[in-house]
């Protein structure tokens, strides 16, 4: 019985960890940017929607109101202002720009907020639990899960059904023929990015829910994302949903067996996937 | 309305050091039917590259509709109207085909062209709609990109080598469709290695030889001789 709550507790906090590889995994597949600071902007989700909570003194969730379109502002400016410059044959200058991007965050939030761990406080829901046939399920965590479901399937919805999706694949596919088109390049990324740091600012709040932050915990969220979209296939958003899934029970069981192995269990579960299936169990064919 | 629809005032064109056209001088009237001939290399798709704004010039050197344009991009250029059929088909492989075409339309130009005239034209199309677009032959691949281009109800539109690596039956029907496009006033350039189906739809000629206009004139009036030596640049 023990087991199979390790594996359901699993299975939920792989929704957090799809929540966190959602973006990476878009940004990566219209743009091919390996973007470093985004376990950072997590955290920096994380602190606006603490500072929102303060401030307005309302609940972290329509927090949410506030926090997602100004993460997705951030987003366009950051790739047009930024980003875009990077973008070239050659995949090292994103990689750099992120990397310092990712050590100004940290310091610009040590510098505001201090290295004190924080915690948003989202009331009862944080306890509650349901029972689901005979185990004792959190409130908060099932609510996790759904919303990552809830939010790869919108993404999923506008990647194959909206304009914005086809300008997204276009201009993955050929960017210069997708100018000729009408497509702007510059504002198709920036796009993107935004979609993306909207998504960012869910798992953010998510994150800052369910446990205590403070600015040096980005990188950790970057490795979880990174694994979750590897594991799950590059390209594939679903995947990367079974990815999260697949890390979280890794996590789960290795912390069943000894408390020490949480970590563990999940990168060597990574590492195997990685050796067995190089391009990860549900890679997009590649054309 | 000015009586040229596109002219070209002292194009230059470079690839980093390479100079790939010189000074070219080109007036186009509001519906006519340009080709552009010249052997490999002559800087023929630079020449269209250059006006679709994939290349960017001085804004002078290109004025189309009485506007300078040579400094726009590809994207504002295509705002405009004019739509390229880039050589090779360049389809998007991961849209469908029916969204090849739906890409097109991403200017929300207003105009004749819609999905049901372009199924229309080239029927096959519309039984492979949701296939990808990978999966069609290369002459449908051509048809696909003819559309996309014709969604964007261009008013100028520019065919790089649309019979490159095709069947000579599909460059045939693919010929045939060619006045049913153009008949509506638009404007066309058609860039073509193949000389005689250039002239056979075009009433004016450009030759290009080696970044510079060789030869121009009526489709009528130019003789063979004079697009051999334009075309070779040597005595036939």
């Amino acid at each position: 019985m023990d087991w199979i709550v390790a594996i359901v507790q699993g299975t939920l906090l792989g929704g957090l960890y799809a929540l966190f590889a959602a973006g990476l995994s878009l940004i990566f597949g219209v743009m091919r940017l390996v973007n470093i600071a985004h376990g950072d902007l997590i955290v920096l989700a994380a602190y606006m929607g603490l500072s929102t909570t303060v401030m307005l003194g309302v609940h972290p969730f329509m927090a949410l109101l506030i926090v997602m379109p100004a993460m997705a502002g951030i987003g366009y400016v950051l790739q047009r202002g930024i980003l875009n410059r990077t973008l070239g044959d050659d995949i090292l200058p994103p990689l750099l720009v992120t990397f310092g991007l990712s050590v100004i965050l940290q310091n610009a939030l040590l510098e505001a907020y201090s290295a004190d761990p924080q915690k948003m406080n989202a009331g009862a829901i944080e306890t509650a639990s349901v029972p689901v046939g005979g185990l004792t399920l959190g409130v908060l965590p099932l609510l996790t899960f759904a919303i990552a479901i809830a939010v790869i399937a919108g993404l999923q919805f506008i990647f194959y059904r909206t304009s914005l999706g086809r300008a997204f694949r276009a201009t993955s596919d050929n960017s210069d023929i997708a100018q000729l088109m009408g497509l702007n390049k510059a504002h198709v990324f920036g796009m993107a990015m935004a979609l993306a740091l909207a998504v960012t600012a869910i798992a953010g709040i998510l994150l800052g829910v369910r446990t205590s932050f403070d600015p040096s915990v980005g990188g950790a969220r970057l490795i979880f994302g990174f694994e979750a979209v590897i594991i799950g296939g590059l390209g594939n958003l679903w995947g990367t949903l079974a990815g999260g899934v697949i890390l979280g029970v890794a996590q789960t069981i290795g912390a069943k067996v000894d408390p020490g192995w949480q970590l563990l269990a999940g990168h060597i579960a990574f590492l195997v996937v990685l050796a067995v299936r190089p391009h990860g169990l549900f890679p997009r064919v590649a054309h | 309305m000015p009586d040229h629809v596109l002219s070209l005032r002292q194009l230059d064109a470079h690839y980093g050091d390479f100079q790939a056209l010189f000074g070219i001088d080109m007036q186009i009237a509001a519906g006519e039917v340009v080709a552009i001939i010249g052997a490999n290399g002559a800087g023929k798709t630079t020449l269209l590259r250059s006006i679709a704004g994939l290349l960017q010039n001085k804004a002078t050197q290109v004025t189309y509709q009485g506007k300078s344009i040579g400094a726009l991009r590809a994207d504002q250029v295509a705002g405009k109207g004019i739509a390229l059929v880039p050589e090779g088909r360049q389809l998007f492989p991961s849209l469908s085909v029916a969204e090849n075409l739906m890409i097109g339309a991403q200017t929300g130009r207003a105009g004749p062209w819609s999905l049901k005239k372009v199924y229309a034209l080239f029927p096959i199309l519309q039984e492979r709609k949701d296939q990808a677009s990978t999966t069609l032959s290369g002459g449908q691949q051509q048809m696909v990109a003819i559309g996309r281009a014709l969604m964007a109800n261009p008013d100028l539109i520019l065919f790089d080598e649309i019979s490159l690596g095709l069947a000579p039956v599909i460059i045939k029907s693919i010929y045939d469709a060619l006045p049913d496009i153009v008949g509506g006033g638009m404007t066309a350039m058609i860039v073509e290695q193949d000389i005689s189906k250039a002239l056979s739809v075009s009433s004016r000629v450009y030759c290009l030889q080696e970044g510079r206009v060789s030869l121009s004139g009526g489709t009528n009036s130019v003789s063979r001789d004079d697009i051999t030596r334009a075309y070779f640049g040597v005595e036939a």
